[in-house]
């Protein structure tokens, strides 16, 4: 499994050759991208902040449960945090399998999960130099032990 | 018992710190905790009273039990991708 938090530039043909089989018929490869815009403000840059240790455990939970739902299917995802650049890469997501319709299903799961669960943070910085943490989702919980 | 807080992105800069010992009664739990967090007043007091924690790195019900020497985190809602 290959699944990372990192500082550096995310190389996306690196993250994509860590998947793949000989009997896998479909590779797909999802980028998320910093855009220049968010609700009709220019962005400059997006500052991605991480609990580090805790974020890379739980993307290996989030891409262990991604393959335990389609056995068979292989996953890779890195996550880049600090200050990304307009263009600049933040998650990579690759997904090989036998067909492409788990394939893809598989990257916008695990993608959604990223959002929904990854102790992950940004702070979008605009071009007026106001900045800003954005809104996110609550994280679920476990259930107290009785 | 001492506990090892840490604290992220919009918590961090409404407490002014990263992170902070504290010090808890024996059985104490993550919702002792952010209470005690929330009565230093100030940027503290504007975390909110249902912060979700994560007790040594992993997401925690509030009535989790806590033990000296644990790492516990405030997590703002998260935005990753």
């Amino acid at each position: 499994m290959f699944v990372r938090i990192t500082r550096d530039a995310i190389d996306p043909a690196a993250v994509l050759a860590s998947v793949g089989a000989s009997d896998h018929g479909a590779e797909v490869l999802f980028l998320g991208v910093v855009r220049d815009h968010n609700e009709g403000r220019p962005v400059a840059s997006i500052l991605y902040e991480a609990y580090e240790a805790m974020a890379e455990r739980v993307l290996a939970t989030l891409v262990a449960e991604a393959e335990a739902r389609r056995p068979g299917i292989r996953i890779a995802a890195v996550h880049r945090v600090g200050e990304l650049q307009v263009g600049e890469v933040s998650l990579a997501v690759a997904v090989s399998s036998a067909h492409r319709a788990e394939a893809f299903d598989a990257a916008r799961e695990l993608i959604e999960e990223v959002k929904r669960r990854l102790p992950v943070w940004k702070e979008e910085r605009y071009t007026d130099g106001e900045r800003r943490w954005l809104d996110g989702h609550t994280p679920p919980v476990p259930e107290a032990a009785r | 018992m001492r506990i090892r807080l840490l604290l992220f992105a919009l918590y961090r800069d409404l407490a002014g710190t990263s992170q902070l010992d504290v010090e808890l009664p024996p059985g104490a739990t993550a919702a002792t905790l952010v209470e005690a967090v929330r009565s230093r007043g100030g940027g503290f007091a504007r975390i909110p009273r249902d912060a979700i924690v994560a007790v040594n790195r992993e997401y925690a019900p509030s009535e989790t039990p806590l033990s000296d020497g644990d790492e516990v985190a405030l997590i703002p809602p998260v935005a990753g991708g």
